[in-house]
């Protein structure tokens, strides 16, 4: 099973580096954002996998002939005081990463959890205080600021959709009527679920380059899917309107009404996704407004199915990988 | 009778109105007199409102880091921690700012916008 571990380590190594590279400077995920974000969870669940289960068979290499029969070893010496002679330095030296890298993962998903809920309950008792009901439907408050900000809080049944003064009177019912599904769509859609995993795979390993790519990314194919939805009812007219508005941070002082028609977007020059350095939120703006602006055809079929595929395949090797030799012996 | 968290709004609404601190009791009152003139109904509360209750209300304040008792004073009088302005300004500041899990907290119809980013768009709504 010694294969097995440097196999392990390669693919960590790929997942951790130039495979996020090469897909956050990649085109496609524009055209189908579900597609990539399967790939993004994925490509994140392989690479912690194949990251511990790499130094867990490393480490149990000499007492067991798979995973299985390995981890009975240990678990035989752990409690009942067996000798240990087999393992060598290295070898436990693999565990123990093994066993901290995982206790680091866990914790570090449940602490950002409960920070992110506390902050949230923090903003939610602010809200009751401040914020009053909207005439635009139940879990819909307006806040008392000028400029136009929209945002939800996610919160269960308590999820609310927070619009300012600023961004009612800045917009026309069609352009709020936007806002508010794109809005929506996060939370039907449960983003904050994978914002939250991302988030944590982040904080817990910052120096890798995967995690960093991966929650940039995540940031802004979720914002792709919420405008999908909005497009569903509202004319791609009205949202770009809405996002410029809101992004310009005022009204602009020409007439925004006369901007665009509903035919014949003008054809400005395609900031490509990323283009502008695709750092934090700042690149997502560019690359959702030129998305909508010059779109492309959604990813055929038979691609999408590669990718899926692919999906598919980066969780079971490692899995087969760990699990099938013991079950087999 | 009134749920508890509208008697927080108002008495959170009372606090950020008045100048100076104030008792549960002066609370009480007020609250009580704040009857809508229209159809004569009781406000908030009502008459019936008991200063046990406002008590409840300010010590749920208090928890929440909204409201601060005085020292020494018998009774208790309570403030504002901050005014309605600062609480806003907080909200936006967490809204508006770049914490690293700010993301992950809400979501934002637009994240921030660079410099360029924004003429761009202005021009984009200037065109016609």
């Amino acid at each position: 099973m010694f294969w097995t571990s440097y196999f392990l380590a390669v693919l960590a190594i790929v997942l951790a580096w130039p495979v996020p590279i090469l897909l956050s400077r990649a085109q496609w995920p524009a055209r189908s954002p579900f597609t990539a974000m399967l790939l993004w969870q994925a490509i994140a669940l392989a690479g912690g996998l194949s990251m511990i289960g790499a130094m867990l068979v490393y480490g149990l290499e000499p007492v067991g002939d798979n995973l299985v029969s390995g981890l009975r070893a240990l678990a035989g010496m752990v409690f009942n005081n067996a000798p240990t002679t087999d393992l060598g330095f290295w070898h436990i030296f693999a565990l123990s990463a093994a066993a901290l890298l995982t206790a680091h993962l866990v914790f570090t998903l449940l602490l950002t959890y409960y920070k992110i809920q506390r902050q949230r309950r923090r903003h939610r008792e602010l809200l009751d205080l401040l914020a009053s009901p909207s005439a635009d439907g139940p879990g819909t408050v307006v806040l008392n600021v000028d400029s136009p900000v929209a945002y939800c809080l996610p919160g269960g049944a308590r999820s609310v959709t927070v619009l300012s003064d600023g961004l009612m009177s800045a917009l026309e019912p069609d352009e709020l009527r936007a806002v508010l599904i794109h809005e929506n769509a996060h939370l039907s859609q449960r983003h904050h679920l994978l914002l939250w995993a991302f988030a944590a795979w982040r904080q817990a390993l910052p120096w890798l380059p995967t995690t960093r790519l991966a929650q940039e990314s995540v940031n802004s194919l979720i914002e792709m899917l919420a405008d999908d939805v909005a497009l569903k009812t509202e004319s791609k007219a009205t949202l770009i309107r809405a996002i410029a508005i809101v992004a310009s941070g005022s009204p602009a002082a020409p007439d925004p009404r006369l901007a665009f028609g509903e035919s014949g977007l003008p054809d400005v020059e395609a900031g490509q996704p990323g283009a502008t350095g695709g750092t934090g939120s700042s690149g997502t703006t560019a690359s959702r407004v030129s998305r909508l602006l010059s779109p492309r055809p959604p990813l055929p079929e038979a691609l999408r199915a590669a990718v899926l595929a692919a999906c598919a395949l980066l969780l079971a090797v490692p899995t087969a990988l760990l699990l099938v030799p013991g079950l087999l012996g | 009778m009134a749920s508890l968290g509208e008697l927080e709004r108002a008495v959170m609404d009372l606090l950020w109105a008045g100048q100076e601190a104030a008792t549960a009791n002066t609370l009480r009152d007020l609250l009580a007199q704040s009857t809508n003139p229209q159809d004569g109904s009781t406000g908030h509360a009502g008459k019936d409102l008991a200063v046990t209750t406002v008590l409840t209300v300010l010590s749920r304040l208090e928890r929440k880091g909204l409201v601060e008792r005085e020292r020494g004073t018998r009774p208790h009088r309570y403030q504002a921690v901050s005014s309605r302005a600062d609480h806003t300004a907080e909200l936006m500041h967490e809204v508006l700012g770049s914490a690293p899990d700010r993301e992950a907290v809400l979501a934002r119809f637009i994240g921030s916008v660079t410099d360029t980013e924004a003429e761009t768009l202005r021009k984009l709504l200037g065109r016609s």
